[in-house]
């Protein structure tokens, strides 16, 4: 391994480690974003579970259903809540000063989109286990909750680049609702609730070309072993990924250039 | 009287002046209302769903949300009169703490009305259907400014105890939880699961909603008028006995 990717992966090892220690000894930062998930799976698979008898819905268990939408959505928010972190860091300093210690300062946005995997993956151990707990169920094979597992993996990916491309725009924690509001209104205009054919209004519309919507239909019908389009969402995540390395990339040079 | 006055004129001012403050809460829970109007529509096709217009259904939902953006308004402002000193010079005048309080309500009260009427005319507006009549909509806006105060309230409380907005941001998510673990989405004998039935039977937040969802849903509903105008009048006392502790043990500190 060269001196330079040494470095690299060191600096952005350091980044994270300091983010997972924080989480660790000041779990009031980390657990918003446990409990915000557990607290969505709660209310829609429990109180809207009669939902499931409505006409035309065909989908086999409405809290397998909820899991793979909150799966996803933790996935977003471990993103937006690592984005806070960031601008945290730039606002009192020690995001400067890494820019200073390190020469390539992509470092610094891998150390946060570690940060960012590690809390997501916890966050969906958590999450996992208690939907499991509440009657949801996993037909699906290894391969298929592999694939799942993936496309959850690089939607969290995502969500990182595009919160440190806003965070180290604005470099202050003010832009924590700026982080968060793209973020909920893309979740909020896939089909949440109910499959997409049961939308009704606007929102069947905007449902139609929201990226989330492959990525949810596409994870249901691999957590119930059913054909999924599989292809089309993780085309649709990749897609999203270098969107969002061009917009982090903006972010990163705003931050070189304001010192 | 004339200390009350005073104080909710400075209320009411502040909250027009301050649109931040309050226009997020028109636009969130009224997006929130579209979204859940457009995405839940066919839960109306469940068996003894009672009506046909989801967004008839869930508006009740959305002046509950109002009422907790006015208490997080009542909170913050409180919170920032005493971290930028206000409260410490007010403390200098002959002000009665109970004038400081009722005040301080005024402008809580005025941010309910304001909601209360953009939201049932935007639902109205997009088809929703207000099955009590033109009194109804009096019944609605009254029932509003008094949740509205009665929340309100408890920013008071909490904004006097901590004399911090971020520790009153932080009341939030918990009272979110309220909401959400309610009969907000679904009738109460239509939740299947039986756990969630029983939170949202003990939940006081359920019969709050459904005072406002009775309006428009089924007309006149004596029992649940009753109930949300009772609850909101045990929040208010609740709400009231505990800001005026804060405010007795802040007025010993300071």
């Amino acid at each position: 391994m060269s001196t330079n990717t040494t470095r690299f992966l060191r600096g952005a090892w350091s980044i994270a480690w300091r983010q997972l220690h924080t989480m660790i000894t000041k779990p009031a930062l980390f657990l918003p974003s446990l409990i915000f998930p557990l607290f969505f799976f709660a209310a829609f698979a429990g109180g809207l579970s009669a939902v499931d008898r409505a006409p035309g819905f065909d989908y086999p268990n409405y809290t397998t259903f909820q899991y793979v939408f909150v799966l996803m959505q933790s996935a977003v928010f471990g993103g937006v809540f690592t984005g806070f972190a960031v601008a945290a860091d730039f606002e009192f300093g020690f995001a400067r000063r890494m820019m200073l210690a390190t020469r390539n300062h992509w470092t610094l946005i891998a150390g946060y989109a570690t940060t960012a995997l590690v809390r997501a993956l916890m966050v969906w151990a958590v999450v996992t286990v208690v939907a499991l707990a509440t009657g949801a169920e996993i037909l699906g094979s290894f391969g298929d909750m592999a694939e799942l597992l993936v496309i959850a993996i690089l939607l969290n990916f995502a969500a990182v680049l595009f919160a440190c491309g806003l965070a180290m725009r604005f470099r202050t924690l003010q832009a924590a609702p700026l982080i968060q509001l793209p973020a909920f209104l893309l979740i909020m205009t896939a089909p949440v609730y109910v499959p997409r054919d049961l939308i009704q209004g606007w929102v069947a519309t905007v449902a139609d070309g929201n990226p989330m919507t492959a990525v949810l239909e596409a994870g249901r019908n691999l957590i119930i072993g059913a054909p999924a389009e599989t292809l089309l969402a993780l085309g649709v995540v990749v897609g999203l990924i270098t969107v969002m390395f061009v917009w982090s990339r903006g972010g990163l040079r705003s931050a070189e250039a304001a010192g | 009287m004339n200390q009350v006055a005073h104080l909710a004129q400075r209320s009411i001012t502040r909250t027009l002046r301050q649109p931040i403050l309050f226009v997020p809460s028109l636009i969130f829970p009224l997006f929130l209302l579209a979204v859940n109007a457009s995405g839940l529509d066919a839960a109306t096709s469940l068996p003894g769903f009672p009506t046909d217009s989801y967004l008839t259904f869930a508006i009740g939902l959305t002046f509950m949300q109002g009422a907790l953006f006015a208490m997080m308004g009542a909170g913050q402002s409180i919170a920032g009169d005493i971290q930028h000193g206000f409260f410490s010079r007010l403390q200098l005048t002959p002000l009665r703490g109970s004038s400081l309080i009722a005040g301080q309500l005024a402008g809580v009260t005025l941010q309910g009305l304001i909601q209360a009427v953009t939201y049932a005319a935007i639902a109205l507006a997009f088809g929703a259907h207000l099955e009590a009549g033109p009194l109804g909509i009096l019944v609605l806006f009254v029932l509003s400014a008094f949740v509205g105060l009665a929340f309100g309230s408890i920013g008071l409380a909490v904004g006097l105890r901590t004399g911090n907005g971020e520790a009153v941001q932080g009341v939030f998510p918990l009272m979110f939880v309220f909401l959400f673990l309610s009969s907000a989405a679904l009738p109460r004998d239509l939740i299947q699961a039986d756990w969630f039935q029983t939170a949202a039977t003990i939940n006081p937040v359920s019969y709050l909603i459904e005072g406002f969802r009775s309006l428009f849903v089924t007309g006149w509903d004596g029992e649940a008028l009753a109930l949300a105008f009772g609850v909101a009048a045990a929040v208010f006392v609740l709400g009231m006995a505990a800001a005026s502790a804060a405010l007795r043990t802040r007025m010993e500190r300071t």
